[in-house]
């Protein structure tokens, strides 16, 4: 039972009180490139949480065998055979999904998130902890991904999901489309999230 | 003179209009991390326009010289990150032994350079336009660093002004610098379109 819950907390923390992206400020860059809409922001957090769930595995089950001067290195291998398997797989089944994310599936690579989680968590723990991270870490940033793809696609187009949702007077903001509408939301999404965190506190 | 223009063009292009912090949002960890104060804000930028500039010069020659010729481009991603791997392991070890005030001062910041996005990014980028002239990779290279260096310095310039203003407690830290990051992406805009 205590075992239960300490993997629910786990999963959970992930979600909102260590969110990678709302409050570890980690991987912004896929995160304000893929989110002028929803459907290629929830590809983006689906390749992630397939990535981050194979180098957590690979990286849990040899943690005894590492060195720890070579660990980066081979953590950095494992993130990259990883995403080169996503990335064959998405040319091969979504082209055009491929098409459009274009570079920013390899900068996954470098998505400090995944590298961060196989040094703080899979290289110290078991194979069941590290998954459990791995998921509850990939849905906290598929997450927030998606919520601020909804806005800036809802405020840009008047669309959500490429369904039209805004009365037919709505002007859609261009801006929001652009870097611009990209930083200025994050940006007052995480002023939301500390305003959220001082009320519980 | 049309290979001059062409790499003139290119090199205003990546710094201006196509700058990789601003219009790709790559290297926006250390954008946002060490734009603090502008001396060490400086001193990032030229590490990583060091970096970038090897590491993109270096990929396009292991691309075209050994995996294009030997039909191994599935090995790209890992070739390239350890290709960037490597020099910024040789950055680090300059730094330590010529300018060890400096290292100090970076801290962890300068291992995070192998994972800065504006690297492998910038080293995707040639590959996907298609450059085949190692001059024009070259030159690209250096400028998007110089872009970096630009935008960073930029940015810890206003930062350093904006410790003075009064910032609603909500938005101190992270957000303003977000939300001032976003203005700026908004003056480049004025660029867009000028070249390709």
């Amino acid at each position: 039972m205590s075992n239960e819950t300490s993997l629910n907390k786990t999963f959970f923390a992930g979600i909102w009180d260590n969110n990678p992206v709302l409050r570890l400020l980690l991987g912004m860059c896929p995160m304000l490139a893929v989110t002028a809409a929803v459907k290629p922001a929830l590809t983006m957090g689906l390749s992630v949480i397939f990535v981050l769930l194979f180098s957590n595995i690979v990286v849990s089950l040899l943690r005894h065998q590492l060195k720890p001067h070579v660990r980066i290195l081979m953590f950095t291998l494992t993130i990259a055979t990883a995403v080169t398997i996503a990335d064959l797989a998405l040319k091969a089944y979504l082209p055009d999904m491929s098409a459009a994310l274009g570079p920013y599936i390899p900068l996954i690579i470098v998505n400090c998130i995944i590298i961060g989680r196989a040094e703080a968590c899979a290289s110290k723990n078991g194979l069941v902890v590290s998954i459990i991270d791995a998921l509850g870490m990939g849905a906290g940033f598929t997450l927030a991904l998606c919520v601020l793809a909804s806005i800036r696609e809802v405020l840009a187009t008047g669309k959500w999901f490429e369904m039209p949702v805004m009365p037919d007077a709505f002007v859609p903001w261009a801006g929001m489309g652009m870097p611009v509408g990209a930083f200025i939301t994050l940006g007052l999404m995480l002023g939301l999230v500390a305003i959220i965190n001082k009320k519980k506190a | 003179m049309d290979t001059l223009q062409t790499l003139l063009l290119g090199f205003v292009g990546i710094v201006i209009v196509n700058n990789l912090v601003f219009t790709k949002f790559l290297g926006i960890c250390p954008y946002l991390g060490v734009s603090g104060r502008i001396d060490m804000a400086f001193g990032m930028g030229l590490a990583v326009t060091f970096v970038v500039t090897l590491a993109g010069t270096l990929t396009w020659v292991i691309d075209h010289v050994f995996l294009i010729g030997t039909s191994l481009e599935v090995m790209r991603y890992l070739c390239f990150i350890l290709v960037i791997a490597g020099a910024v392991q040789l950055v680090e070890m300059y730094l330590r032994k010529f300018f060890p005030a400096l290292y100090e001062s970076f801290g962890i910041f300068l291992p995070l350079i192998t994972t800065n996005c504006a690297i492998l990014g910038l080293c995707l980028f040639i590959n996907l336009w298609g450059i085949d002239n190692l001059l024009e990779a070259v030159v690209l290279s250096f400028g998007a660093g110089i872009g970096f260096t630009m935008a960073i310095c930029i940015m810890a310039g206003i930062r350093e002004n904006l410790q003075l203003a009064d910032v609603p407690q909500c938005l101190q830290g992270a957000p303003i610098t977000l939300i001032t990051a976003g203005i700026l992406t908004l003056a480049f805009m004025g660029f867009a379109g000028m070249i390709r």
